[in-house]
């Protein structure tokens, strides 16, 4: 039909035009292929996968030993997918010392080589806010490009921000296809391969902590983390929604999660808020304890406290 | 068997046309093979091609998305003055809104696309097929409402026309209640949009209950802004018959429209300017800047001012009948509410983002690329579908008079004359 | 009498830090999947942090005579910057004259430097109890089992205890520069 429109009646550069629009059809129908083909790396299986939460324990068995072939022969490295579930009687809280924190950011990297963040582009799930102490939490003086030679720098304190794992997840519910859910123990996670990327959760997290996989992620072999979970730190591919998940490999291990490792003042403390016996329900009984955001009824899990 | 001649015949009046009109197609598709181009770029690379960032994670795509939505929504709403004051057979005007609001929708639907980091999983979001999150997610409830407003506008337009083509009566008892329905539905298609940033407590710039009201307000000014220009460049250069009269009332609703949207702005800014909460930064950031960051200023400013010199323009009975200052007008409240939909909505929802740090946002190549060959597309079919029901409606094409006509024929009449032919010399020729 | 010699516990501050940084990287290692420990166990990461070859203190000090003077240390243990209520207080308050190998409550009693908490408890009571629950400090291991403490000397400098600044990891990209 094209080609009788060029030879009808249409001018000459009209035709050329038309001609190169035809040659840059062409190119694209191919390019369109490859795409398909190439670009977005999706076999018919995993295009095809269901929502994690409606799987079966055998078709699960399948996709992690999948899963685990193919992330082994892309780095190089025998990997392993749990997908453990959470540990009957618990419910994970989390608190965080504000007057303790020195703002070094070995937490944000702890997390990254843990939890498998892509390098370039960077992610970043833990955001550190420098505040002044003369203005106390005020968002929107605070900075987190910070770069002193020496941290604490005189007059502030820092405000570590990374998902506040809430008991009322705006995320969740914005969710359109249910990809993000609120586990048992209280991990809000999100199913990587069920997500479209519409990016409503990271409109509706009130703390910034839900980032997008912009472009792809990538991850040096050498220091790719192989021992996953499903739900977690399993490498993502671009287009979909991360998030902190308590590191949810760690913590279902009975393990503390990274941050609380590598934080060299003590200051970031985990624990199971069903136990009456364990650090975090201690601070929440003695300590002054603040939520972030606490009129927007999401009701974190995520605690702030003064341990002085 | 009928039904697919219609198709075809369709087909071959869409191809009917001369120079200015295959120039228009030929931009309309270089366009959108730019877009496409684009768009397999962003494919392939992922939505880093955007400049969204986790700060400002959505931009340029979902405010044209909703701008449009706007457009769908009001276009319909000329049923009404169409209906009530019965100025011409229903059929006539009101398959020219629906014509826009089925394009618009498309353009609606094919920027969320777009606006999607996997696109190939589109099916997550279908009931049964996939794990459809309804009814607490509002966006499911905008994905519903907008496709079935896609499908009744389509249903109406392809049975009005088809009736018409067969030299059949149309069924009135089925149109009607459709046509009525779709009254609510485009009302609904907007509130929901609303809904969808109105219900989300971590962006107070949206969450404030005067952005639904709003939404329809501005809604009712930018679509029939769309459609009043539409029909007198229909008018010009097809067979297209309207009343002046009907522009002089759709751009008195306008002006009405317009108030209520000036009202509810200053409304919204008193209240956020006067009580002066952590809330009110981001106003700040679209009126009036915070410290260097003034980026947006100038689009919230004259999107006010272009506001309020149209609803003067099409309150004023003498400026109102002139269609210079009424295309003045109708210019300005395209623009103003294109500014304020597509830039002055999302953006500042987002800047700072919740924790309070500054990334500024403006649209990058790629998404003006991508966002061009949507438009495009968008003005294909609008251009097809309005040819299709010109020829039926204005210039009696039916199918009698089609069944002979071959494509031999239809590109023998361009060959014939170049000089961008007359519709009618197709039909009456 | 025996001369008097501080038992030294010098640790620079920064080592202290290096100590708690390289733990943390060594709990990373053994993940055993839903371990069942004997809750409430608790072990230290490590033995206090000696500078090294000072310890045990009476290979010196045993047959010096002890010199209660208060003074500043010219010959030995001069590296020891003390500022720890200085003014009030002094070496032989905390380490036991008799046995140099121990430190002394105000009672007298003696402890080892492995329950110097208990010492350092004696003016600081809400951290010590803070400590033990694991709120004051650092706990590394597992959360429902098996803990690794630190001591209060891992990370203060017990002759100046305030916890010297660090230099920051690098900040983010900025968001612009993400491409």
């Amino acid at each position: 039909m094209k080609n009788k429109i060029e030879n009808a009646g249409i001018p000459m550069e009209e035709k050329d035009k038309s001609t190169t629009t035809r040659k840059n059809l062409l190119k694209t129908a191919a390019a369109a292929g490859m795409m398909l083909a190439t670009g977005c790396k999706m076999s018919m299986e995993e295009f095809l996968q269901k929502n994690f939460k409606t799987l079966t324990d055998s078709e699960k068995k399948e996709i992690i030993t999948r899963l685990e072939s193919e992330y082994s022969k892309k780095y190089g490295k025998k990997f392993t997918v749990s997908a453990q579930e959470p540990i009957e009687g618990t419910l994970f809280g989390y608190a965080l010392d504000i007057s303790r924190c020195i703002g070094c950011r070995r937490c944000v990297y702890a997390c990254v080589n843990e939890n498998n963040q892509s390098r370039k582009p960077q992610v970043h799930w833990i955001q550190v806010l420098q505040m002044d102490k003369e203005k106390g939490i005020d968002y929107h003086h605070s900075d987190t490009h910070y770069n002193p030679p020496k941290v604490p720098l005189e007059g502030h304190f820092y405000l570590p921000v990374a998902c506040q794992q809430c008991r009322n997840p705006q995320c969740t519910t914005v969710c359109p296809v249910k990809a993000t859910w609120q586990e048992i123990d209280g991990i809000v996670v999100v199913d990587y391969n069920w997500c479209i990327g519409c990016r409503n959760c990271m409109a509706a997290c009130p703390y910034g902590a839900r980032h997008f996989n912009w472009g792809q992620p990538s991850i040096p072999n050498e220091e790719v983390n192989p021992e996953t979970h499903y739900l977690g730190n399993r490498p993502r591919m671009k287009g979909v929604v991360e998030k902190c998940t308590f590191c949810i490999q760690r913590a279902r291990a009975g393990l503390y999660p990274s941050c609380v490792e590598v934080c060299p003042v003590g200051a970031r403390k985990f624990g199971n808020l069903l136990d009456p016996e364990s650090e975090i329900r201690y601070i929440l009984k003695t300590k002054r304890v603040l939520i972030l955001k606490e009129d927007l009824n999401t009701q974190p899990k995520f605690y702030y406290f003064f341990g002085v | 068997m009928k039904f697919i001649k219609f198709i075809l015949l369709s087909i071959k009046i869409f191809l009917r046309g001369g120079k200015y009109f295959y120039l228009w197609i030929s931009f309309l598709l270089l366009l959108i093979l730019w877009g496409v181009t684009g768009y397999i770029n962003q494919i392939s690379d992922g939505l880093i091609v955007t400049s969204m960032r986790d700060s400002v994670s959505w931009g340029f795509y979902i405010g044209n998305f909703t701008f449009l939505v706007g457009v769908a929504a009001a276009s319909i709403m000329l049923v009404i003055p169409a209906y009530i004051y019965e100025w011409k057979p229903i059929k006539e005007v009101v398959i020219f809104g629906e014509i826009l609001a089925i394009s618009s929708v498309i353009m609606c639907l094919l920027f969320i696309i777009a606006d999607m980091g996997q696109p190939l999983r589109f099916w997550h979001m279908l009931p049964i097929l996939g794990t459809m999150n309804f009814p607490s997610s509002i966006l499911t409830w905008d994905a519903m409402v907008l496709n079935s407003y896609l499908f009744l506008n389509l249903f109406i337009v392809t049975y009005l026309l088809y009736h018409a083509f067969i030299k059949k009566e149309y069924n009135k008892s089925i149109v009607m209640p459709l046509i009525l329905l779709s009254i609510p539905l485009a009302v609904g298609i907007h509130t929901v949009t609303a809904f969808l940033y109105n219900g989300m407590p971590a962006r107070h710039y949206w969450n404030s209950a005067i952005l639904t009201p709003k939404f329809i307000a501005s809604a009712f000014c930018s679509g029939p802004a769309v459609m009043l220009i539409l029909f007198q460049i229909l008018r010009k250069i097809t067979s297209f018959q309207i009343k002046d009269e009907v522009f002089w009332k759709i751009a008195e609703l306008m002006a009405y429209a317009m108030f209520l949207n000036l009202f509810l702005t200053g409304s919204e800014i008193f209240k956020e300017y006067y009580s002066d909460t952590e809330h009110l930064i981001y106003h700040k950031y679209l009126y009036t800047g915070i410290g260097k960051h003034n980026d947006l200023v100038i689009y919230a400013w004259s999107s006010i001012i272009m506001g309020i010199a149209a609803f003067f323009l099409f309150l004023i009975p003498k400026t109102r009948t002139n269609f210079l200052t009424l295309n003045i007008g109708a210019v300005f409240i395209y623009l103003s509410v294109y500014v304020e939909k597509g830039i002055g909505l999302i953006i500042p929802a987002f800047t700072p983002d919740v924790l309070g740090q500054f990334y500024i946002y403006t649209p990058s190549w790629a998404e003006l690329r991508v966002a061009a060959g949507i438009f495009s597309l968008g003005f294909l079919l609008f251009t097809f579908m309005v040819k299709v029901a010109i020829a039926i409606i204005f210039e009696d094409f039916n199918i009698d008079k089609l069944s002979s006509l071959t494509f031999r024929d239809i590109f023998k009449n361009i060959i014939d004359d170049k000089s961008a032919p007359k519709p009618e010399s197709a039909s009456r020729g | 009498m025996k001369k008097i010699i501080l038992p030294v516990l010098f640790i620079l501050t920064m080592t202290c830090i290096g100590i708690c940084l390289s733990a943390a990287d060594k709990a990373v290692e053994k993940r055993i999947p839903n371990k069942k420990t004997e809750k409430g166990r608790e072990i230290a990461i490590s033995p206090p942090p000696f500078s090294a070859g000072i310890f045990p203190c009476t290979e010196c000090h045993s047959g010096m005579p002890v010199n209660y003077n208060r003074r500043a240390l010219t010959e030995e243990h001069a590296n020891i910057v003390f500022t720890h209520d200085e003014k009030n207080r002094w070496c032989l308050d905390c380490h036991s004259a008799g046995n140099r190998d121990f430190l002394h409550l105000a009672s007298g009693r003696l402890v080892s430097f492995q329950e110097s908490y208990k010492l350092c408890g004696q003016c600081h009571g809400p951290k010590l109890r803070d400590w033990e629950k694991g709120v004051h400090g650092k706990r590394s291991g597992y959360w429902n089992g098996e803990k690794k403490y630190l001591l209060c000397v891992h990370c203060h400098n017990p002759h100046s205890p305030a916890f010297n600044p660090l230099q920051p990891m690098p900040p983010p990209v900025r968001q612009e520069n993400i491409r």
